[in-house]
C-alpha cells in the first residue's frame, strides 16, 4: 500500500476524513480542526516511508494527529486537566431517569433521528477531559485495540482501560442527563 | 449482598466487590475479562434490574460511539497542498526505494 504510487488518491481521501473526524473532536473549533487536520496529512506524506508496520498505519496516522492536536492545544488556552473519580460516576437509581440511546438492534431510520443522537454523543465527548477524550475517541469511536491506543498515547494498556471506562461512564452520565433535562 | 429498594448496593460504594466489578465493566463489555471472572459478574448482577439496565445503557452508550460519524466534511484538498501532498509522497517513495537498494 504505502509503496504504490496508485495509492496516493485513495490514501489522501480515505485518511483525510479519518484525520478530520479526530481533529473536529480534540480542537473544538472547525478553523482549527481544518488546520491541524491538513498538518497531519502533510507530516504523513511526508514521513510514510518512515511506517515500519503497515498494518497498523491507521495507529500510526493517529498518533501524528494526536501530537499535531496536542501543540494546537498548547499554543491556544490553556485548559486544566482534571480526572474522574471511580465514586462521581456511579449510577443513582433514585431519580436518574433511563439512557435514551438505541442498541445495536434499534438504530433509528429516521435521519432526523440519528442526526440527533450524533449531536449528543459529540456534545458529550467534547466535554470529556482530554485524557478520557482520546481513549474514546480512539478506541470507541475510531474502534482501534487497546494496544494500539496505548501506543498512540504513550501510555500503558491498563491506563488506556481505566481512562476508557472513566470515559465512557462519564458519556453515559452525560446523555443520561441530557435526557432529563431534554 | 442484597438488592433492597431501588438502590443495589453493589452500585453504591458500598459492597468493596461489587465497586471492583463496577470497575471492570468495561473489560466484561469488552470481552477483555477471563471466563471465570465474566461468569461472576454476571452471577453478581443477575438479580438486580437496575444493574442490569445500567448495563444496558453502557453498552447502547458504547455503540453510539461506534456508530458515531462526523457531521460536516473536510474542505476539500485545494491544489496547493495537494501539490506538496504528491511531492512529499514522490520524495517518500524514493527514499523507501533507495533505502531498500541501500
Amino acid at each position: 500500500m504505502a509503496g504504490d504510487a496508485s495509492a496516493f488518491e485513495p490514501f489522501v481521501e480515505s485518511f483525510q476524513a479519518k484525520i478530520f473526524q479526530y481533529t473536529w473532536l480534540t480542537c473544538g473549533q472547525r478553523e482549527d480542526a481544518e488546520e491541524v487536520a491538513q498538518e497531519t496529512l502533510l507530516k504523513v506524506f511526508e514521513s510514510f516511508d518512515q511506517l515500519r508496520e503497515p498494518e497498523h498505519v491507521r495507529a500510526w496516522v493517529f498518533r501524528i494527529a494526536k501530537n499535531y492536536c496536542l501543540m494546537k492545544r498548547r499554543r491556544s488556552v490553556y485548559a486544566p486537566e482534571r480526572e474522574y473519580s471511580l465514586d462521581e460516576l456511579l449510577p443513582s437509581f433514585d431519580g436518574e431517569r433511563s439512557l435514551q440511546v438505541p442498541d445495536g438492534s434499534e438504530v433509528p431510520e429516521d435521519a432526523l433521528l440519528r442526526g440527533e443522537l450524533n449531536a449528543r454523543i459529540e456534545a458529550a465527548i467534547r466535554e470529556l477531559p482530554e485524557i478520557y477524550r482520546s481513549a474514546v475517541l480512539l478506541r470507541d469511536v475510531e474502534e482501534l485495540s487497546t494496544l494500539e491506543t496505548a501506543g498512540i498515547l504513550n501510555v500503558s494498556e491498563d491506563v488506556v482501560k481505566q481512562r476508557l471506562h472513566r470515559g465512557r461512564l462519564a458519556l453515559r452520565k452525560a446523555l443520561a442527563a441530557y435526557v432529563e433535562a431534554a | 449482598m442484597s438488592h433492597q429498594g431501588n438502590e443495589p448496593e453493589h452500585l453504591s460504594g458500598k459492597d468493596p466487590l461489587c465497586l471492583e466489578i463496577f470497575a471492570r465493566l468495561s473489560e466484561y463489555l469488552d470481552g477483555e475479562l477471563a471466563a471465570e471472572d465474566c461468569a461472576g459478574i454476571e452471577a453478581h448482577i443477575a438479580d438486580c434490574a437496575p444493574c442490569v439496565e445500567f448495563v444496558k445503557q453502557l453498552r447502547a452508550s458504547i455503540e453510539a460511539s461506534h456508530r458515531f460519524k462526523v457531521p460536516a466534511e473536510p474542505a476539500p484538498v485545494d491544489a496547493a497542498l495537494r501539490g506538496k501532498l504528491s511531492q512529499a509522497w514522490s520524495e517518500a517513495l524514493a527514499r523507501k526505494k533507495a533505502a531498500g537498494q541501500g
